[in-house]
């Protein structure tokens, strides 16, 4: 296996976070994994975006200009990298904040009210954790318990925030699940 | 230990603290300011010492006389805080001291921009500073490999008395790749440096210098550099060869992170029926000039790929006998070469639509 996904929001919604963690799942995992940030000069509430690549072979190039995957926490990510992605791929869409879906009929599409989501959760924050769950849900790509036991261990000092985020990962699987569903349907 | 995912900026700091090195003195600059930051907080956890210096000029004349009293030191910058080093480092060569440098690539000339570039490599390795001198310079392309790379940097240094230089760049810095430390030096488990001023309480006064107004000493001091840089090329010079089992349509030559995008698109040349292969020499200086000359002579094309405009191509040249064989792909700036160009320029050598 060998997949290369782009996660990508405006500064502060926590795309590098869902990142790494999707990166340190797949190094428990025993997969080689890279995880690279755009790292320009970046300010908040502007655009930030990183890679990730999991694979069962060393990784060549850690940057992608046509990933299997993306998640778009904004419109100007889905407009940015929506073209970008692989035909077969999976693009998870943030429709909190983003108010088009995506013109692609060639890949699989997983649209889901991160914000919402996350609200119902506990938390707006956690919108970031709802969709890496959906794309987990569409993607199968790692374990979700492994992703949560990372939660679990990066979070230990705060067991509240554990709680929200796992709740947000959970919601968002559900929905990238039924979303592959109706699609095979 | 288990491995670890971290930043390649990260994974330097902490191979530099397991190598035994206790003393950082630096100044911040994009993109490798997860250096210092990591070790202004992990240096005073094992008793070490990190100073911000008031300037890059400051910070490498800081090293020569830590270097000079004995201790293992280091620090990292990019280029525009490596060129304002370099009269710290030719004294530091001069003066022959362990001191490892580490450039974290960005683009230039001047301020330049802050993302990735490879545009330091005549700095690194044809000198920088004044005099005849060189570092001994290592060019990691995994963070695991920067990793090894840092703890025997520290190695070489104290073994030729000379400024060893990790040249990586903005990629290598801000990458997360999982990572293990697989040795953990304590300082006092370190031989004892001889030389060092380490006070002359019972012995003869130990003298750390670079000036030899004396012609004769001055050219005898240069002959003795000379001698260990040979040396250095005799024992110490290092490549990876890759998918080089055989003769190969297209001999890729890179280093640091465009080698790895190079295997990438090797991969994706091979399915496409066209053999290539690459050579991605390790240390800088000194060149694995004879191993790449060897590896070319079984390629019909030679294409060299830096985010330069074509530095190490110059060395390439040098060494690969059929020099019209040898072409370049380059991007600069802060661009980088996506695969696919890579394939696209290999499709076109071998006169094929891409």
């Amino acid at each position: 296996m060998h997949t290369e996904i782009v996660l990508a929001g405006f500064g502060g919604q926590g795309v590098l976070l869902i990142g790494k963690l999707l990166a340190y799942a797949g190094m428990k995992m025993g997969r080689e994994v890279t995880w690279m940030p755009a790292y320009g000069p970046e300010m908040r509430g502007g655009t930030c975006n990183c890679t990730v690549v999991l694979s069962d072979r060393p990784i060549g190039s850690p940057i992608s200009k046509s990933p299997h995957g993306l998640i778009a926490l904004n419109l100007p990510s889905l407009d940015k990298f929506e073209d970008t992605v692989r035909p077969g791929g999976v693009i998870v869409v943030n429709t909190s904040l983003i108010n088009r879906l995506p013109h692609r009929t060639d890949v699989t599409v997983v649209a889901v009210p991160a914000n919402e989501v996350a609200i119902e959760c506990g938390s707006p924050k956690a919108a970031n954790m709802v969709t890496l769950g959906a794309y987990l849900g569409a993607s199968n790509l790692v374990d979700l318990d492994q992703v949560k036991a990372i939660v679990t261990e990066s979070f230990a000092a705060k067991p509240k925030l554990v709680e929200v985020n796992h709740a947000a990962l959970s919601r968002g699987f559900a929905l990238g699940q039924a979303r592959t569903a109706a699609a095979v349907r | 230990m288990a491995k670890k995912l971290m930043k390649g900026c990260e994974a330097i700091g902490e191979a530099a603290v397991q190598a035994g090195c206790r003393l950082f003195f630096g100044y911040p600059i994009t993109p490798q300011n997860e250096i210092p930051e990591y070790l202004a907080a992990r240096l005073p956890q094992v008793g070490g010492t990190y100073v911000q210096a008031e300037s890059e000029v400051a910070a490498s004349n800081m090293l020569y006389g830590a270097a000079g009293a004995g201790c293992r030191c280091f620090t990292s910058s990019s280029g525009p805080g490596i060129s304002l080093m370099q009269e710290g480092i030719s004294y530091i060569a001069g003066a022959e001291l362990p001191v490892v440098f580490v450039n974290i690539m960005r683009g230039g000339p001047g301020l330049g921009g802050i993302l990735p570039s490879q545009s330091d490599y005549f700095q690194a390795v044809k000198g920088g500073g004044h005099g005849d001198y060189r570092c001994l310079v290592l060019a990691p392309s995994t963070v695991q490999e920067a990793a090894d790379l840092v703890q025997e940097a520290f190695d070489l240094a104290d073994k030729y008395r000379n400024p060893v230089m990790i040249l990586g760049d903005g990629i290598m810095g801000q990458m997360m790749e999982p990572v293990e430390f697989k040795r953990s030096i304590r300082p006092e488990d370190l031989p004892a440096k001889s030389w060092a001023t380490t006070g002359a309480k019972g012995r003869r006064p130990n003298i750390i210098n670079s000036l030899h107004l004396a012609p004769e000493a001055l050219e005898a001091h240069n002959w003795k550099l000379q001698r260990k840089y040979d040396a250095m090329a005799q024992h110490d010079c290092r490549h990876e060869a890759w998918g080089l089992d055989g003769d190969v349509d297209i001999l890729f030559v890179a280093y640091g992170t465009v080698a790895r995008i190079c295997k990438t698109a090797i991969d994706a040349l091979r399915e496409r029926g066209v053999k290539a292969g690459l050579f991605r020499p390790i240390s800088l200086f000194p060149y694995p000039g004879d191993a790449l000359a060897q590896a070319a002579a079984r390629a019909k094309h030679v294409l060299v790929s830096e985010l330069s405009c074509g530095q190490m191509l110059e060395d390439v040249r040098y060494h690969v006998a059929d020099r019209q064989s040898v072409t370049f792909y380059g991007r600069v700036g802060g661009m980088i070469m996506a695969p696919e160009e890579l394939v696209a320029a290999g499709l076109k050598l071998v006169g094929r639509e891409a």
